[in-house]
């Protein structure tokens, strides 16, 4: 029945079917009229959509050494590079609900062990070949094997095995979690023929866009593939420029060169909205900038102390010096409310100078500065924050020393490594996976070096919880547990900044990642 | 043997020898830094497995000694090997980024040798006159302003005010040559602007200074216009410290361009380089290093001959 839909929706969004015939062929599929009323709404909104028209895209993080391996993928012009030419199973969408893409639907058992994914049928490679079950199953192995170095190894870990039976590709993990879906989103787990077994940096997917320029650092272009299951992909072809320098990247979009930029600086947003041809787009996110302590170092092993620097740092006056106000004020815990299911009557952390000096003075410091480590790669303005952050501490009487670190580096020998230093977190699409990858005890990105039996248990209990009340109530628990035990000053979850020309219509705010989830090639077009 | 042919063969070997002690050392600067290529590809997503597995993969288990060796016998039999990051052909890759290089390098000597140069005459035919304070003003001003200010000035009133020339320069293969010198004027003006003081200068000082001997006085007494005297017995004589100086800067132009290739994004060696050094990616870094030192030596090698071949005492040794 979803084939014969499919096929509707795809006439009527080529005009060929009007909304009366569509309801009435809809409704005899066993459509309700709602329903096939959205859908047909869904299908004129892609009828609408100009076609064609050469789409350029100027992008910080493109480096020579870049891949298109979707297992090395770590920065943005890969990451979007991925999205021209690739489909993972399933999409977060904006509204934070899973949406098919090579699976049609995604159900589990009970016990949410075991997840059943349908694929979609007659899906074409660029390379000519159709997509098999095969296909999926290796794509997951190759990024789940003992010999995988790829980014969503984290994700794949508790898989214990894999299989296909005619069109339905399953899963059964070792520990059960309901919220595999979300993982299988990843935007790593692009589906190559054969899994990218045999050359995986080919760049042969099943997108809307067929690669045709790849040199990394430079440009990587792309044309529209004319066997694209999809009807989204509006454009003749797709240019992703490396444009790392920020004027730069802002002087191209101001000239026309470009017409899309990412990673706008806050403190040139502002002036850039006012110009005219472009509009900027700033979305909430759930990435967000952190000071980050060892719990298990001294003198951070002190809770009191740990109470101390959380009291001492003022978060209003972050989100307004550092981001300019695109952002939102932090509360010590990695989530906010762009996540599902989060609890938002747990109280606001405030800077509040006489409660620092009273838990400074219970934790016995002796007094000697606490190094700081910051560098200006930690986040935008790390450097000016961990200033900040030095001065409100002042003022209730803990000494900070900031200690400058170089760029170059910073990721292996100071994150994760040195007790107390500035970082930022992406966020991930769902709180179980952004407490499972930085906050269990055995996590390898624990960079807070949090130790919480109970928190590890709750974090467990709700994996398994298929009761989203229950859910929402485990997870509220373990926000306090972070937010009052942890090892996370958490100031500011900062926006997606991104330019776009006026040329462009279609723009939707969504919070899964910057570019719409790198999404606008796909549902943007020329006006 | 000739006297020249014997001094080029002998630069040329030593040449060889500086580049060899070049690599070794940037094969030392390499391994210093902390950090290496596995942990620098994954970032802060690596877990201890997938750095596990991507050393294995890279061969960095193997110690740095035989390293450095496997890759100095590929390099003399013309190998240069791939990336470790991206596992593209260094030769490949580096090659497009060196062409790059130096035809942005080309059109800024073009443009610029010349211009200080003849600069250079009119300052010493006015000399102490406003043309030549006036030249030495404007030239002295534009080296003195950071290269990337100038860039991000002509960026904005050029590229998005005037939208005479695009603001990020880049090129590639589909273009014809008359888009790629469009493409890349902003940067062109922005060298130019650069490396003109220095050569404009010297041309000045050296002419100057023949100027004083008494050969220049007879070509005055015999009647011949000043300019004449500038370009046909004074010029001659002062070629060598002008040769030197527009080789360093020929040079310069090669070697030095990193920032202004970032700020217009222009595909380049500079660029190239910078990135693979952050990923601690030792092949590709070793190979954009024995080619800089190579343009430099050669370019120095050139000055040298040059300066021999314009001075017959140098040229015919007793």
């Amino acid at each position: 029945m979803q084939d014969q839909l499919d096929y509707l929706a795809k006439r009527a969004s080529a005009g060929k079917l009007s909304r009366r015939d569509f309801m009435g062929k809809a409704s005899a599929l066993g459509v309700s009229a709602a329903a096939a009323s959205t859908m047909f709404a869904t299908a004129a909104k892609a009828a609408s959509h100009k076609k064609g028209g050469d789409l350029k895209i100027g992008s910080t993080g493109g480096e020579s050494t870049n891949s298109l391996d979707p297992a090395t993928y770590a920065s943005q012009v890969p990451y979007h590079n991925g999205r021209q030419f690739g489909d993972t199973l399933v999409e977060v969408s904006a509204t934070g609900d899973i949406e098919g893409r090579l699976a049609t639907s995604v159900e589990s058992t009970p016990d949410a062990k075991t997840w059943m994914f349908k694929l979609r049928q007659g899906v074409e490679f660029h390379n000519g070949k159709t997509m098999t079950g095969e296909d999926v199953m290796k794509t997951m192995e190759r990024h789940s094997n003992e010999d995988s170095k790829s980014g969503a190894l984290g994700v794949m870990k508790n898989i214990e095995s894999m299989k296909v039976e005619g069109d339905t590709f399953s899963v059964t993990l070792k520990n059960a979690n309901a919220d595999l879906p979300y993982l299988m989103a990843d935007y790593h787990l692009i589906i190559q023929p054969n899994g990218g077994m045999d050359n995986p940096a080919e760049g042969v997917g099943t997108g809307p866009y067929k690669m045709e320029v790849d040199e990394p650092g430079v440009r990587h272009m792309y044309s529209k593939f004319a066997n694209y299951w999809g009807d989204d992909g509006h454009f003749d072809s797709v240019e992703i420029l490396a444009i790392n320098d920020a004027t730069a990247r802002t002087a191209a979009l101001q000239s026309g060169q470009v017409h899309l930029i990412n990673r706008l600086e806050p403190k040139i947003a502002g002036l850039l909205s006012r110009a005219p041809g472009v509009s900027v787009q700033s979305t909430p996110g759930r990435g967000h900038y952190v000071f980050i302590m060892h719990t298990n170092t001294a003198p951070f092993d002190s809770k009191e102390l740990r109470l101390a620097l959380k009291y001492a740092i003022n978060r209003e006056e972050m989100v307004e010096k550092i981001l300019r106000g695109y952002g939102s004020v932090g509360n010590d815990m990695p989530i906010n409310a762009a996540y599902p299911l989060f609890d938002s009557s747990i109280p606001q952390r405030m800077y509040d100078v006489d409660k620092a000096k009273e838990h400074y003075a219970k934790s016995g410091h002796d007094g000697s500065p606490i190094i700081l480590r910051t560098a200006d790669g930690a986040f935008p303005g790390a450097v000016e924050a961990a200033q900040l952050f030095q001065q409100s501490a002042q003022a209730a009487g803990i000494p900070l020393e900031i200690k400058r670190e170089p760029n170059d580096g910073y990721w292996s020998e100071v994150w994760n490594k040195q007790p107390f230093c500035a970082s930022y977190w992406g966020g991930r699409p769902v709180q179980d996976q952004m407490y499972s990858t930085a906050y269990l005890s055995s996590a390898d990105w624990n960079d807070t070096k949090f130790n919480n039996p109970e928190f590890d248990a709750k974090l467990l209990a709700a994996k398994a919880e298929l009761d989203l009340t229950k859910r929402k109530a485990l997870y509220s628990e373990m926000g306090n547990i972070v937010r009052d035990e942890g090892g996370l000053i958490c100031p500011m979850f900062n926006d997606f900044i991104d330019g776009v020309s006026d040329k462009l219509v279609g723009w939707e705010t969504d919070p899964n990642g910057e570019l719409m989830n790198g999404q606008v090639t796909r549902k943007l077009s020329f006006a | 043997m000739h006297p020249i042919l014997k001094l080029v063969s002998q630069r040329l070997a030593l040449g060889l020898l500086l580049l060899l002690a070049a690599s070794a050392l940037i094969f030392v600067g390499t391994q210093i830094l902390p950090g290496d290529v596995a942990q620098s590809i994954l970032g802060q997503s690596a877990t201890p497995e997938a750095l596990a597995n991507l050393r294995k993969d890279l061969g960095l288990n193997e110690p740095a000694l035989s390293r450095y060796f496997s890759w100095l016998g590929g390099a003399i039999q013309g190998d240069l090997g791939t990336a470790l990051t991206n596992g593209q052909d260094i030769a490949t890759s580096m090659g497009k980024r060196l062409g790059n290089t130096l035809f942005l390098a080309f059109w800024a000597a073009v443009v610029s040798v010349p211009l200080a140069i003849f600069l250079g005459l009119v300052a010493v035919r006015y000399k102490d006159r406003w043309p030549d304070k006036m030249i030495s003003a404007v030239t002295l001003t534009s080296i003195s302003i950071p290269e990337f200010l100038i860039g991000y000035v002509l960026m904005y009133f050029v590229g998005v005010k005037l939208g005479w020339a695009p603001s990020v320069a880049m090129i590639n293969d589909s273009m014809s040559l008359g888009q790629k010198l469009h493409a890349i004027a902003l940067p062109v003006t922005v060298l130019t602007l650069v490396v003109l003081a220095h050569m404009m200068r010297m041309t000045r000082a050296a002419i100057l200074n023949v100027m004083q001997s008494a050969y220049i006085e007879t070509a005055e007494l015999k009647g011949l216009s000043s300019f004449q005297v500038i370009s046909r017995h004074a010029f001659p004589n002062a070629i060598a410290p002008i040769v030197n100086v527009v080789m360093l800067n020929l040079a310069y132009l090669v070697v030095g361009v990193v920032v202004v290739e970032v700020v217009f994004v222009y595909p380049g060696m500079g660029q190239y380089l910078v990135d693979h050094v952050a990923k601690r990616d030792v092949p590709v870094v070793q190979a954009c290093g024995l080619v800089f030192a190579a343009v430099y030596i050669l370019l120095n090698m050139v000055a040298d001959i040059v300066s021999i071949l314009a001075n017959p005492r140098l040229r015919h040794p007793k």
